[in-house]
């Protein structure tokens, strides 16, 4: 864990702005694969509108930033407080509904969030908010800030790593464990599955959030179509799959392997439209015949791994 | 002094179907209490009513003095109540410990994980399951998932348990073994259980007292002899008149 944060830290450094770029946006998918994870992997809970938390993020901290004039770590605390308290109301209501029917519900989510946000006035509408340039002065201007915001990336990444594990090693991830394999036999063995739901829910979102305001402050510019992506919320359920579910290193493995493969797809001229197609057709391969994943893999084959990479 | 189990009058119906039908009855703490009848005679139901799956349509439950009628399931954990299923519902992906450290964790006690963990090591020994710990709950065999059933009712430290059907599909061996850790239970930290059973002789050599459910009512209750003896229990459940001699013999 501490390594891959280390690595982050320091290969750009070396390597220079293009492969900073590119670890920018592994982090990023790393951070949306781990806190799915939470939901997915350790609850059971199939979600398919996790974007609408890095979405929602973005538009809320882009809002204080353009139009209240507020510093960047104070629009990340402000847009995680919003996302996290609406998650948790709506997770109070749609976790009532089980397996197919949430997840329906959470398609339904991101679509009704991003009509709302498109015909919403404070928000720009479907043009959205653009950042004046004056905005990266704080960081001292446009090109370090490019660097301050990989490096509140990282930490992003590092505090998703060790939440995951603090999570998993836990009381309450043995709950939410219980809640995943048999929710009614752990709510008769004691465990307040309404209310853990909801709390892992709201807390799967907050440094996703987070994760929207630095990303779209870099960009720029946030619009409705590319802050609730739903392709984007699907491929990050192909990342969590492809590391391997319920465990911390897989779906931190699976976010930069598949950011690497797409980045791949999509430069090579001969896939150039088709990394979506293959997308799926990953999934499929790996719900067939490898559904714990690469590192689910490995600890069938060798399963000392298990306490390697947890 | 307060009872551990009192229901009054408790009825659930499905449709048209009355599967429990007021059902009364009061327990002490640290008794075995049967629970007989012919299948679909509203058992589990009234399992269910009790331990909150479900809520009753009329009637109220008492645990230890206290009202848990229509109360989730966690709620009725933390009053002392344990139950196992009849349908065993182990935590698959996880292992026997984990499956019983869940039961400690979040049952009665809200232990912490480390205790829950060296509490359920103990269990497992009680049990027998000690040497699988490490083993994934799904990978059991049935008469293992039972016991597991057990272990993790018992990691919650209840005042009362409530097994159902936890010898059926056992071999004569693996049931001696589970009644014995049935009396062992109560006698070592007097807890109440409340038993489903088809094994006759078992649950008649188990139980203090009994009751017969047929079509949901109370057909009989008193001591095993009693209720072997009834007329009605005879013709309704038992089928023999020479059973009760039988049975008493054997026990």
């Amino acid at each position: 864990m501490v390594a891959i944060v280390a690595a982050f830290a320091v290969v750009p450094l070396l390597g220079g702005i293009g492969l900073r770029e590119s670890l920018m946006l592994g982090a990023v998918y790393m951070i949306l694969a781990l806190n799915l994870n939470l939901m997915i992997g350790y609850t059971g809970y199939v979600n398919f509108g996790s974007i609408v938390f890095f979405g929602l993020g973005g538009m809320v901290g882009i809002y204080t930033i353009t139009n209240w004039g507020w510093p960047l770590w104070a629009a990340m605390a402000g847009a995680a407080v919003v996302v996290a308290v609406l998650a948790l109301l709506l997770g109070l209501g749609i976790l009532r509904l089980r397996g197919a029917y949430f997840a329906l519900a959470t398609i339904g989510v991101v679509e009704a969030t991003k009509a709302f946000v498109a015909n919403f006035g404070l928000f720009g509408g479907s043009t959205g908010m653009y950042i004046n340039f004056t905005a990266y002065q704080p960081l001292g201007g446009p090109r370090q800030a490019l660097w301050v915001l990989y490096f509140v990336a990282v930490g992003l990444l590092a505090a998703s790593l060790l939440a995951s594990y603090l999570i998993k090693r836990s009381r309450f991830g043995l709950g939410l464990f219980a809640i995943r394999e048999d929710e009614d036999a752990a709510m008769v063995l004691g465990v307040k599955a309404p209310l853990y739901k909801a709390i892992i829910y709201s807390a799967s979102s907050i440094l996703p959030a987070m994760a929207g305001v630095v990303y779209f402050f870099k960009n720029g510019v946030i619009q409705p179509d590319q802050a609730f992506d739903l392709t984007l919320s699907i491929e990050a359920i192909v990342m969590m799959m492809l590391g391997g579910q319920a465990t911390v290193f897989g779906a931190a493995l699976g976010g930069f392997a598949y950011e690497q493969f797409r980045g791949y797809l999509l430069t090579a001229s001969a896939f150039s439209s088709f990394h979506l197609v293959i997308a799926g057709a990953l999934l499929l391969a790996i719900v067939l015949f490898a559904p714990g994943g690469l590192v689910g893999w490995l600890h069938e084959r060798w399963p000392a791994t298990r306490r390697i990479f947890e | 002094m307060t009872a551990l189990l009192e229901l009054n009058d408790l009825t659930r119906r499905f449709g048209g179907v009355t599967a429990v039908d007021g059902v009364s009855l009061t327990m002490e703490e640290g008794e075995i209490y049967g629970l007989i009848g012919p299948n679909g005679a509203g058992k589990t139901t009234l399992f269910n009513l009790i331990s909150g799956a479900m809520p009753p349509n009329r009637g109220w439950v008492r645990v230890l003095g206290e009202d848990v009628t229509g109360l989730p399931p966690y709620r009725v954990v933390e009053r002392g109540l344990a139950r196992t299923h009849q349908i065993v519902k182990p935590l698959n992906d996880m292992t026997v410990l984990d499956n019983v450290t869940v039961g400690g964790c979040f049952g009665r006690r809200k232990l912490s994980l480390k205790e829950a963990a060296r509490r359920g090591r103990t269990i497992l020994e009680a049990v027998g399951l000690d040497d699988r710990a490490e083993t994934l709950a799904g990978h059991l065999t049935i008469a293992g998932k039972k016991r597991l059933e057990v272990a993790r009712a018992l990691a919650g430290e209840p005042r009362l348990l409530l097994l159902d059907e936890v010898l059926a599909g056992l071999n004569p061996t693996e049931v001696q073994r589970m009644i014995e850790v049935i009396r062992r239970i109560r006698e070592e930290q007097g807890v109440g259980i409340l038993i489903i059973e088809h094994l006759m002789q078992a649950i008649m050599s188990l139980s203090d007292r009994l009751m017969v459910l047929n079509f949901g009512a109370p057909l009989a209750e008193g001591t095993p002899e009693q209720v072997a003896n009834d007329e009605r229990v005879v013709e309704a459940y038992l089928g023999d008149p020479d059973m009760a001699e039988k049975l008493m013999a054997e026990s």
